[in-house]
């Protein structure tokens, strides 16, 4: 316990010393720039504010960004330009062809399922006593890591040969019904599927709870009025309230795409991204860090962008109109 | 609290029949956290046990153990985690703690710089930050692996000496500032521009400058928001794996607990009844943060971005 202290204590030392260093650093800063008078103030308080994120951003997102699209036109070593030559590599690759058909069936299902699911559950959590359990319990995925998560999940799809007990529960299910359990994991394309229901296990919840505050923010005295007009159940549902919290489902809706796109580590830590089970982002970092060919896995993530591209644009364009109306 | 009440009390707002909704949710619910009980009752269970059969049978056989806590928490020497995960949870602390707090004040700074202190191009620049969002992490790796390793240069300037951080803390919360910002801004915006304008202006008219307004003002204002975006980052820091396994290495100094739990998922077989325990020790604490601090996280994330 003593070489416990010994050898953690410093690590302690260190976040104070970085928490108190920025601090302080922020502080003397803060004060000599409010020295500032007259016509400088505002060019130097625009600096002292917004300077840190833009370094940081440039830095992280920016200049990486303009790199990779480079690196996606060069060879796998990132000195020869090849033109579009990683790009034809992947589309003509049958392997490559097999990634992205189980990314648009990612993007197409998971989305659409954990939304509409949020909704539902969104609707029924309004009608309901105690929620507030109910609600947490549905959102304590999101708090678990997919690392966790897929602890977790390994005891439900775990197989054992017909002969001994099954420990997998899905197995185990199955065989209470009667039927000869398989090594779900291994057998494709059902293994694609049973990935998806992972993600939407985690995501749900998020829905959720965006589009139930959503809902409870329909002003009562619509509700209201429309029930003395005779709206009720399912007409009122899609009368008014759909309509009044329409904005805010195309906003989880965009997300989870955009969350569903990304989609990594479920992949990564289920199956590594073997037994046909691969995405654009596994894929991307396996060219990276695996088979080492920065030209193609850039390209790759280009080919991510350019996907995610329309509905970013159609998020702005609603964000813009949004604010001119507020 | 007081809306649903209100709501319960209209039958006009009644869509289904409050019996069959409790039905239907605490279905749903159940279903949704039968996998975590799995996880959770395998932890008590010793080796043979958790490989003979399935967790269930700890309803009709409880043979309860701390076997696998006690190795998880001091080690034990026929597991693969011969030091137990106490060095790797004090790691998680020590990085998420500051790689909440950077991006938080870096990036409140931004949005209120962004919303009160107008300028040219200011409404364009907070759009170009939203579009950030959607850079894949990934693409950022090499390029900042190099940026900490070997500085960055045109030609033969050096324009970034080389930080040497890569393996350090420090390589590891900058990261995370990074890739946090965009969300972090976006976020904090929404809620610092629709902060009311009497009061911001009463301010500037007292003399104030932007600093005092942003001390005196702004940051006591969006506590809500802050505290909103913080679980979400600490969520976001503690549970990720990516960016801890590029920037640490897996070694006992700096590798959080995720990365030592997902070198030992792959090995099925070794070690796998400690494995149960461990990741439940990391599961437990973002729960505890998220279930002690939830009322705050959809009050604050809502704020201004649902009409």
């Amino acid at each position: 316990m003593n070489s416990f202290f010994s050898t953690n204590l410093p690590k302690f030392e260190q976040i104070l010393v970085a928490i108190a260093a920025f601090f302080a650093i922020l502080m003397v800063v803060f004060y000599l720039a409010g020295k500032a008078n007259g016509r400088k103030q505002r060019p130097i308080a625009i600096l002292v504010l917004l300077g840190p994120a833009m370094v940081l951003l440039t830095a992280g997102l920016i200049v990486p960004a303009i790199q990779t699209i480079l690196f996606s036109f060069k060879d796998a070593n990132s000195i020869k330009f090849i033109g579009l030559h990683n790009y034809t590599w992947l589309i003509q690759n049958p392997d490559m062809q097999k990634v992205f058909v189980n990314t648009l069936l990612w993007i197409i299902i998971t989305p659409f399922v954990t939304t509409a699911l949020g909704l539902f559950l969104a609707i029924m959590l309004d009608r309901m006593k105690r929620e507030s359990v109910a609600k947490s319990l549905l959102f304590m995925p999101m708090a678990i890591s997919f690392v966790g998560a897929s602890v977790i999940w390994k005891f439900v799809y775990d197989f054992a040969v017909p002969s001994k007990p099954q420990t997998g529960l899905l197995s185990a299910i199955v065989r209470a019904f009667g039927f000869k359990p398989s090594n779900w994991i291994l057998t494709q394309p059902l293994n694609t599927f049973l990935l998806m229901i992972i993600f939407i296990w985690v995501q749900t919840g998020f829905a959720m709870v965006i589009l139930s505050a959503a809902i409870k923010a329909v002003p009562a005295d619509i509700v209201e009025a429309s029930a003395l007009d005779g709206a009720f159940g399912w007409k009122l549902f899609r009368n008014i309230t759909f309509p009044m919290v329409r904005s805010t489902t195309i906003v989880v809706f965009a997300t989870m795409l955009v969350t569903s796109l990304k989609l990594f580590d479920i992949v990564r830590t289920m199956t590594g991204g073997n037994f046909g089970t691969s995405v654009i982002s596994n894929e991307m970092y396996a060219e990276v860090f695996v088979r080492f060919d920065q030209g193609r896995g850039s390209a790759l993530a280009v080919i991510l962008f350019v996907f995610v591209t329309p509905i970013l644009v159609y998020n702005i364009r609603n964000l813009r109109r949004e604010r001119s109306i507020a | 609290m007081s809306t649903l009440k209100l709501a319960n009390a209209n039958p006009g707002r009644k869509l289904f029949s409050t019996r069959f909704a409790t039905i239907v949710v605490w279905t749903i619910t159940f279903l949704w956290t039968v996998p975590t009980f799995g996880l959770f009752a395998s932890s008590f269970r010793n080796k043979q046990e958790i490989f003979l059969s399935g967790w269930w049978h700890i309803f009709t056989n409880p043979h309860l153990t701390l076997s696998n806590y006690h190795a998880v928490i001091f080690g034990s020497s026929s597991s693969t985690l011969s030091d137990g995960v106490l060095p790797y949870l004090m790691n998680s602390i020590v990085i998420t703690i500051p790689a909440v707090i950077f991006p938080v004040v870096v990036a409140t700074m931004a949005a209120y710089c962004l919303a009160w202190v107008k300028f040219r191009g200011s409404d364009a620049l907070f759009f170009f930050i939203f579009a950030l969002q959607i850079v894949p992490i990934q693409m950022s790796l090499v390029p900042l692996l190099q940026l900490f390793t070997g500085g960055a240069h045109i030609g033969s300037i050096t324009i970034i000496p080389k930080l040497g951080i890569a393996g350090h803390f420090a390589g590891i919360w900058l990261p995370h500032t990074m890739f946090a910002l965009p969300l972090a801004i976006y976020l904090l915006h929404n809620f610092i521009a629709s902060l009311p304008r009497d009061l911001m202006e009463a301010a500037y008219v007292d003399g104030a400058n932007h600093f005092k307004v942003f001390r005196q003002i702004v940051l006591p204002l969006s506590v809500p928001a802050i505290a909103a975006f913080s679980i979400f980052q600490f969520l976001w820091v503690w549970n990720d794996l990516l960016v801890a396994l590029t920037f640490a290495s897996g070694t006992e100094e700096v590798a959080p607990i995720n990365v030592k739990l997902a070198s030992l998922v792959g090995q099925w077989g070794s070690g796998w009844e400690t494995l149960t325990a461990g990741a439940f020790v990391t599961i437990a604490i973002p729960l505890i943060v998220f279930f002690s601090l939830q009322r705050f996280f959809v009050r604050g994330l809502l704020a201004g971005s649902v009409k």
